[in-house]
């Protein structure tokens, strides 16, 4: 047992964590930016496969890791526009729009990989970058700081995003639409303005967490090759009470569990390896039970405004 | 005298009220009775438009999907008519429509059941899964026993396996406020990796591992809980028949018992619910477990009717297909039957059409996905065509318009 658990093994566990939590980063931090403004947006999953298809069909086809993220942070723009159309205009109920947002991007990225690229191939995508100085502390540094471009980047957004919500107006605006968008209308901020951008930075984001996965992380694109992180990642936000830092280190503790589990596996310990990959989702659902998460939860989610009714 | 003429106009208009819901249409019904010369030919259009939003919400959808095909070089009208002559056009593909269409009326039946009390179920797909796991475990177990004993107990197992795997996420929400969409997403993923596990060790067909091929599927299941084929050699069962008894067994249930007015008393305002001492935690919980136990069941008639074990992959899609069918259907029992048959055609359809020309099967999802974003976005529509006329109303009186206060504008199951 002990020569099993050694300071190389922790590395490689910490490592993999920071990995594996990278595409949740992205799209929760998203999510929580569109759920602060009062949209619950279910269709992250869709999102997501289009942005990992967009960024890896470009990647495919010029060669360009920029024009990837450019290509998927466009796709998911346009596909949380739809979102915006259907949950803030049409005031659809915010659950079922999301079901479909999921089955459209989940369809349309695999009809569209069949029908261009059609066979499963890889891309060079961000090469590993050792950052000077802090990559060579003992188990830390190898942990830490040996990742590629936007594993770091989706780190970044997280103090980003905290001081965009705690600290601006527009942060303050958001804040108001989702906790009262009577008020807030009453005030003059454009209610439905906020909420279109939200839920578009949103899808935005979620797009780059499913290019993180196609042009960084593993390098192919599969159909549904997310299986589930989209749905996760908005469990995560009511995990994490609405605040990115509470939301980072959700996912920093799902992500642990997960890749313990695959050390796990790896070592061969007698749990069998589909119950170990149960133990996430168990505890995402005991997390959500016990967690005192409805403190923080925009007091106007998921209510559709309508100037006029209250 | 006054008060026993206006007690009748009361009864009528509640009458009225009660008919144009069971055809999905309440609010501007009870607007129309405002002004009863006019009012029957309004009712009447509205209803026509309301049935015909979700079909034009098909039409779109599938011009869309056209769009799509022939930005990326395939001809859409050899792949529709590839697709709807794989699903109608042919006795094998109308069979198999109708064999999928039986989960797809099941699952719609739970989700709609669940949707009435307002309660979300993404969860029919892990319910499906281990529906299906324990009316397989529970046949191989009692092979020996007779065939009239054995087949409905089978089939009753599905049921409760998927309304245990409804009872958690139902529990959580109607107790500890947690909301139903995310713990169910979580249990689908358990619900999947228990068929994994189970499949790959416990209940590997032993036939699979003495031939070494290790197939991840269950041993048969006895021949005396086979349900049989209405038409030989095809996977249309008499299953369908049970679902079709079952819708008509829920429309009884939502509309003439008392635990289908609290289910939809809970659905419609649950404030007023509790203050009408209705339980509404033990409705919430009631229907996310009913919810289940269709899902639960339509997991065991698959595996009896279609596959006669569990093979891997025994969901299908159906669990999220059920959703769009349920939305399609108007949230209304009797509206699932034949939405079930629509969708259960497309699915034929599409592989049909990946078939014969190689257009992907994907294609469907994405339809489908955009006819349940419009759908619900078209709930907007009808609420914005109730609003007008209610100013039309309110002009000749005043006190109309003030009873006919404007309900929440969202997708609300009406009472």
């Amino acid at each position: 047992m002990e020569q099993l658990f050694t300071l190389t093994t922790l590395t490689g566990i910490l490592h993999s964590t920071i990995r594996l939590a990278t595409p949740y980063l992205f799209a929760s931090l998203g999510e929580t930016i569109s759920q602060r403004s009062g949209v619950l947006n279910l269709g992250v999953e869709g999102q997501m496969l289009m942005g990992a298809f967009a960024a890896f069909f470009v990647v495919v086809t010029t060669g360009s890791l920029l024009g990837g993220v450019v290509a998927a942070i466009f796709v998911g723009a346009l596909l949380g526009l739809l979102m915006a159309l259907v949950s803030v205009s049409f005031r659809a109920e915010q659950g079922i729009s999301g079901i479909g947002m999921y089955l459209l991007g989940l369809g349309l990225s695999s009809l569209l990989f069949r029908l261009t690229l059609g066979s499963v191939q890889s891309v060079r995508g961000f090469a590993e970058l050792a950052l000077p100085g802090l990559s060579s502390i003992p188990v830390l540094g190898p942990a830490l700081f040996k990742h590629s471009l936007l594993v770091y980047v989706a780190f970044a957004l997280v103090p980003l995003v905290a001081y965009l919500l705690n600290r601006t107006t527009w942060g303050l605006n958001i804040r108001a639409v989702g906790d009262n968008p009577q008020a807030a209308d009453t005030l003059g901020v454009p209610v439905i303005a906020i909420r279109y951008a939200t839920v578009t930075v949103g899808g935005a984001m979620a797009a780059m967490g499913g290019a993180s996965l196609s042009i960084s992380a593993v390098n192919i694109f599969q159909e549904n090759m997310t299986g589930g992180i989209g749905f996760i990642a908005v469990a995560l936000v009511y995990f994490g009470g609405w605040r990115p830092v509470g939301v980072m280190l959700g996912i920093l503790l799902f992500s642990l569990v997960s890749a313990l589990q695959i050390w796990l596996q790896l070592v061969g310990i007698g749990i069998p390896s589909d119950l170990a990959v149960m133990l996430p989702y168990i505890l995402t659902i005991i997390a959500l039970a016990l967690a005192p998460q409805r403190t923080g939860q925009p007091a106007a989610l998921t209510r559709p405004f309508n100037r006029g009714m209250v | 005298m006054f008060g026993q003429i206006t007690y009748r106009q009361e009864k009528k208009k509640r009458y009225y009220a009660g008919c144009a819901t069971v055809l999905g249409e309440s609010k501007s019904m009870r607007l129309s009775l405002t002004s009863p010369s006019r009012g029957t030919w309004r009712l009447w259009r509205a209803i026509a438009l309301d049935a015909c939003m979700p079909l034009l919400a098909v039409v779109v959808a599938l011009c869309l999907g056209a769009l799509v095909l022939l930005g990326l070089g395939k001809d859409p009208i050899l792949a529709y008519g590839a697709m709807f002559g794989g699903a109608f056009g042919t006795v094998s593909g109308l069979t198999q429509t109708l064999a999928k269409a039986t989960p797809l009326i099941l699952v719609g039946l739970g989700v709609t059941i669940a949707f009435r009390a307002r309660v979300i179920n993404i969860g029919a797909e892990g319910q499906i899964i281990v529906g299906a796991l324990g009316a397989t475990a529970f046949a191989l177990s009692f092979a020996e026993w007779p065939g009239w004993f054995l087949l409905p107990l089978t089939a009753l197992m599905g049921a409760l396996a998927g309304g245990l795997w409804g009872l958690v996420p139902g529990i959580l929400k109607a107790r500890l406020a947690v909301n139903e969409i995310l713990s169910t997403v979580m249990m689908n993923a358990i619900a999947f990796q228990l068929m994994n596990f189970l499949l790959r060790g416990p209940m590997l067909d032993p036939a699979q591992v003495a031939a070494g091929t290790n197939i991840p599927q269950s041993a048969a299941l006895p021949a005396q809980v086979w349900i049989e084929r209405v038409v030989p050699r095809t996977l249309f069962h008499w299953g369908f028949f049970l679902a079709l008894a079952l819708a008509i067994a829920v429309t009884i249930l939502l509309w003439r018992t008392t635990l289908g007015y609290r289910i939809r008393a809970v659905g419609f305002n649950p404030a007023a619910a509790r203050y009408a001492g209705i339980p509404v935690a033990t409705v919430i919980t009631l229907a996310m477990v009913l919810g289940g136990s269709f899902a639960g069941l339509a997991g065991a008639i698959e595996v009896m009717g279609v596959h006669r074990r569990i093979v891997e992959g025994i969901s299908g899609g159906y669990g999220f297909n059920g959703i769009v069918v349920a939305l399609f259907g108007r949230l209304h029992p009797l509206g699932v039957i034949p939405s079930a048959f629509l969708f259960g055609g497309l699915l034929v359809g599409a592989d049909q059409m990946q078939r014969t020309v190689q257009v992907p099967a994907a294609l469907i999802t994405a339809l489908n996905g955009l006819v349940v974003l419009m759908v619900v976005s078209s709930t907007y529509w009808s609420q914005q065509r109730i609003a007008r006329r209610q100013s039309e109303a309110a002009r000749p009186s005043e006190t109309h318009a003030k009873d006919e206060q404007p309900l929440d504008a969202r997708l609300t199951p009406d009472l």
